[in-house]
């Protein structure tokens, strides 16, 4: 599904943010990228979503290779993914409703149709009554159940998670890596960023699990 | 299809919305095109309007066929025969020697001139009327006549046609240089408001470009609010011609009535007023249109 063949990522007038990796990710794998701030792990999302290309190497994605898409074609590879930030990155002139509402909309999904999906996501992370709330009448926890929301409406084959529980208190930070493995549960590839590896990771997911720890750029055992 | 249809209807609904909330920004933006607008529409009805004066109050253009001394009643038969069925001839006139002798006789200022001499120096004349005016028209038409058999002289007041033809000329190079110089400002007024209101929809251009939006997903409301100001300020442009075509009529109809005159200024027709709405939408798309493209240009560098 995934599979990055010998990739480095070097900014202009920068360092090399990733060296030379390989690695391959499966459908329906859990996979969390751990390492220290710097280490890579934002950009490693970065070249999985289509968001950066890399400097040298393969990045095949669906066997797709991403160096090699026309830059009109990028955003229909994005459409793979449903992506969290850890600053949710929400839409704080909408209300919870029209936030979940955005992918769908750039798909052309309107109507009926999209209604019965926006409720049906923000039933999933529990946010259906305040489907009217503005964002900012949310708590952190809550915001970032709505990027949940707005990430799997339009039910894509890979979730990409850039420290999701950054900002979240351990309560809040458990109930969003639940909503994650439930997703995991259903078939979806779930890629999650994180310092280090979270506590309290239910033992049939630990078996799932592939772990991919970056220092300085590479990956180490 | 419906997706496609889908992808219209919402950016559509959404910037009419918005143009609803913002209902007096979009109403004054309307006007500053219809006031823009119009300034080149005025000056066309009224370039147009002074052909219709010229035409009505000067006549239409005439070429003098006077023939020769000798010209027998054959060659006067021939050329009234020519006359007759020549395409473009609108109407003609024959003035007989004699005729015309007697009204010089008449004419209180030539009658010193007429009583000095012995015999009509006079020859007969057809005054004819041109179908086309176009001088390069009147002028190949007078050319044509001068080579007929039994005419002495085909004579034609090319000063006056060229002149107003100058005049009119004139008239639409500076319609037309108006029409550039305003639909640039008219292109920067529209850009720079697009351009504010992407500024305020950044964040939303940015998380939606993140998520999978194409750049004609991210234009096409732009698009479509660039279009509706071009509509609204078209629409604005031809009731100001209206207003001030109404006004003008109440003082040109006391005048045109001095004259026993039935003239009034009229608006442009109908080709000319579509040709002006889809003017002003083109411009309002357009500017919109160079707008979001600088717009998702610096966006894509960031």
């Amino acid at each position: 599904m995934i599979k990055f063949d010998r990739v480095s990522k070097r900014y202009p007038g920068s360092f090399d943010a990733i060296k030379n990796i390989t690695f391959e990710i499966n459908q329906g794998d859990l996979v969390f990228v751990t390492g220290a701030s710097g280490a890579g792990k934002s950009t490693l999302l970065k070249l999985i979503a289509g968001l950066e290309r890399p400097t040298s190497g393969t990045v095949l994605i669906n066997n797709q290779n991403v160096s090699q898409l026309k830059a009109a074609a990028i955003p229909y590879l994005r459409r793979n993914f449903g992506l969290i930030f850890q600053d949710h990155k929400l839409l704080y002139n909408r209300n919870c409703f029209e936030n979940v509402a955005l992918p769908l909309h750039i798909n052309g999904i309107l109507g009926e149709e999209a209604a019965k999906r926006i409720r049906a996501a923000l039933d999933k992370v529990g946010l259906l009554s305040k489907e009217k709330s503005m964002p900012i009448t949310l708590s952190g926890g809550e915001q970032q159940r709505l990027a949940i929301a707005r990430a799997v409406v339009s039910r894509p084959a890979i979730l990409i998670a850039d420290e999701p529980t950054g900002n979240l208190d351990e309560n809040y930070a458990t109930d969003i890596l639940g909503f994650l493995y439930a997703f995991q549960q259903v078939g979806v590839t779930v890629i999650i960023a994180c310092h280090e590896l979270p506590q309290n990771i239910p033992e049939n997911m630990q078996n799932a699990m592939k772990v991919l720890h970056l220092q300085h750029g590479e990956l180490s055992a | 299809m419906n997706q496609w249809l889908n992808q219209h209807i919402q950016p559509a609904k959404m910037v009419l919305g918005r143009m609803r909330q913002n209902f007096l920004g979009t109403v004054l933006m309307c006007c500053v095109m219809g006031v823009t607008l119009s300034l080149p529409a005025i000056l066309f009805t009224i370039i147009d309007n002074l052909g219709h004066v010229a035409g009505s109050v000067e006549s239409k253009p005439q070429l003098s066929l006077f023939l020769k001394l000798d010209a027998s009643s054959k060659a006067k038969a021939n050329i009234a025969e020519q006359l007759k069925k020549h395409p473009d001839i609108a109407k003609y006139e024959f003035v007989s020697k004699e005729s015309a002798w007697e009204q010089l006789q008449q004419n209180a200022d030539t009658a010193d001139i007429s009583a000095s001499l012995s015999k009509n120096p006079l020859p007969d004349a057809y005054f004819v009327t041109p179908k086309d005016i176009k001088p390069e028209s009147v002028q190949r038409l007078q050319q044509e006549m001068q080579q007929w058999s039994g005419v002495e002289l085909a004579q034609v007041d090319a000063n006056w046609i060229k002149r107003l033809d100058t005049l009119l000329k004139l008239g639409k190079k500076a319609i037309f240089v108006l029409v550039v110089l305003l639909g640039f400002a008219l292109v920067a007024i529209i850009g720079n408001t697009i351009r504010l209101q992407i500024m305020t929809q950044l964040e939303e251009i940015e998380v939606s470009k993140l998520i999978g939006a194409t750049n004609q997903f991210i234009r096409r409301p732009f698009l479509y609010a660039g279009t509706l100001y071009g509509l609204g300020g078209g629409l604005a442009a031809w009731f100001i011609v209206l207003a001030v075509v109404e006004l003008f009529n109440t003082s040109v109809t006391e005048i045109a009535d001095l004259y026993a005159s039935q003239f009034r200024i009229t608006m442009p027709n109908a080709t000319i007023t579509l040709v002006m709405l889809l003017s002003a939408i083109g411009l309002g798309w357009l500017g919109s249109f160079v707008a979001v493209n600088r717009s998702l240009a610096k966006i894509e560098k960031l």
